[in-house]
């Protein structure tokens, strides 16, 4: 028998989701515990920072991370996980693209304290106290890890191998993707795990001619279950978005939001999207136009909903702060 | 901010009317100033929002967009597609965080040479005011000319063959 994969799974800025749906591939998880020795995975088991540094570079055959990088803390570990595994996957849309944590870049770390730190109508804290690095306990100097100002994808961070898209991936692409690394049936670096077609492409809805009069929440209409959400009114992400997701969002009668990422030859997931919704917008002069666009509530948080960390003007590596 | 900082804007024209605007101000010596970098295309309409982002990711401090007047379009409604992209993409500039002073849309005849001086002097003094854009990681703003004439052309070749507009 070949020796047993030897998988390491981490979170960095995650909600646990990805986890979760590592545990809902089913009785298909007994075949992945199988198949690999689970040498770290911090949701399900114990483990201190010295197990990691104590393991040999190379010695993780697979390291499936989730969520994106917003602390010193998500960098240390993500470089140091890198070094260790032969393979490093960006797994979920956070660890892929920024994720929904990336919505952050909307703003800053400044920012983000004076809502949570001072702001809110619940908050008391009248000698505007701020979280701070370093405390002075009684058992010596304490540390905390530092909140960056923006919120990266891993692969601004270290070296990516592969792509597992989804918020959170489906059982299904879960799958693909070990049962690829366990026969070592290995695509080119750099792939993503999902279809090559667009959401649109693949999507059974009917559509007639696209044409957007006015731009509505999911929540105010109820949508025909037939017809193609956008024409409804209802922003879809379809147009630019990977397929492989088994139309989850759609097929239950809500817009797609993305969370597969950009589809193949699209750059900008964003910037795509807002062009294909500009185009059907049923309006003739620029006083129109400037109506319709407003009732469009959150644009760049709509159109990046899940990858406001790779659109072009965030998409460089970091360097050291 | 230092006192001399000369911004660099990228002017996307049409060929039809803009561009033939900007060169009448150049030949009668209507002065407008060297800040800007003038690529042409051949409408208004076929500027991708994500070309924008490239531009200010290379290296521009602004990018301005000129079409002919609505009902000039020389692809009849090659301008209305660039009226309904602008909010749009005034919108999400703001959002992501680059200033309103930065983004412009504006129409421009063939005759109007002096109505684009005056613009391109105006947004000049505007970004003067905000100053240079901070986040750009490169420097290759003729490399994003190059891309932008270049898609203009695809666009033009996908609507003859009667393309989508699904963005797919
Ligand atoms: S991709 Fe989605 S499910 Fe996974 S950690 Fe991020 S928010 Fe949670
Ligand atoms: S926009 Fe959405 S609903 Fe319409 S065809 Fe595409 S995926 Fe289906
Ligand atoms: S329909 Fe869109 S948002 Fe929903 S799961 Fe699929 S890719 Fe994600
Ligand atoms: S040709 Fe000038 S805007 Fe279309």
């Amino acid at each position: 028998m070949a020796p047993k994969l030897q998988l390491a799974i981490y979170w960095a800025a995650a909600c646990g989701g990805c986890d979760v749906a590592i545990l809902d591939t089913d009785e298909k998880i007994l075949n992945i515990a199988e198949a690999a020795d689970i040498v770290l995975w911090p949701i399900a088991m114990d483990f201190k920072y010295e197990d990691i540094y104590k393991m040999e570079p190379g010695s993780i055959d697979v390291c499936l991370f989730n969520g994106a990088i917003r602390t010193s803390e998500q960098e240390e570990l993500a470089k140091a996980l890198r070094a260790r595994s032969k393979f490093m996957i960006a797994f979920g849309a956070c660890a892929a693209w920024g994720g929904i944590p990336s919505l952050a870049n909307l703003t800053n770390r400044e920012g983000i304290f004076n809502t949570v730190y001072k702001e809110t109508a619940t908050t008391i804290n009248e000698e505007d106290i701020r979280p701070d690095t370093n405390y002075p306990g009684p058992e010596g100097e304490l540390h905390l890890p530092r909140i960056y100002d923006r919120v990266w994808s891993l692969d601004q961070v270290v070296d990516v191998d592969y792509y597992v898209p989804g918020c959170p991936p489906t059982p299904e692409t879960i799958w693909t993707a070990i049962l690829a690394i366990v026969t070592g049936n290995l695509p080119p670096k750099g792939t993503v795990i999902g279809g090559t077609k667009s959401l649109c492409d693949t999507c059974e809805r009917e559509k007639t001619e696209k044409k957007i009069t006015q731009f509505k929440r999911p929540f105010e209409i109820i949508a025909d279950p037939k017809k193609c959400l956008l024409e409804q009114g209802l922003v879809c992400c379809g147009p630019v978005t990977r397929d492989g997701c088994g139309h989850r969002c759609t097929n239950n009668n809500m817009p797609c939001r993305g969370c597969y990422g950009p589809s193949e030859k699209v750059s900008d997931q964003g910037a795509k999207l807002l062009n294909a919704i500009a185009s059907i917008m049923d309006v003739k002069d620029e006083k129109s136009a400037q109506e319709l666009a407003a009732t469009w509530e959150d644009p760049a948080g709509t159109v990046y909903r899940f990858s406001l960390a790779k659109s072009l003007i965030y998409d460089y590596k970091k360097g050291g702060e | 901010m230092s006192d001399n900082f000369e911004p660099k804007i990228l002017g996307i024209l049409c060929n039809w009317c803009s561009y033939a605007g900007a060169d009448l101000a150049g030949t009668s010596r209507l002065k407008y100033p060297a800040n800007i970098r003038i690529v042409k295309v051949m409408c208004s309409g076929r500027v991708e929002p994500t070309l924008i982002l490239k531009a200010f990711q290379e290296g521009a401090d602004g990018v301005l967009i000129s079409g002919c007047h609505p009902g000039d379009c020389h692809y009849v409604d090659g301008n209305i597609k660039t009226l309904r992209r602008t909010p749009l993409v005034a919108r999400l500039l703001t959002q992501i965080g680059i200033e309103p002073e930065r983004f412009k849309q504006v129409w421009v005849s063939a005759s109007e040479g002096e109505k684009f001086g005056k613009i391109v002097e105006q947004m000049v003094e505007d970004i003067k005011k905000v100053g240079p854009y901070q986040k750009k990681m490169g420097d290759q703003l003729d490399v994003v000319m190059h891309e932008v004439a270049a898609s203009a052309k695809e666009a033009a070749a996908a609507e003859e063959k009667g393309g989508s507009n699904c963005g797919s």
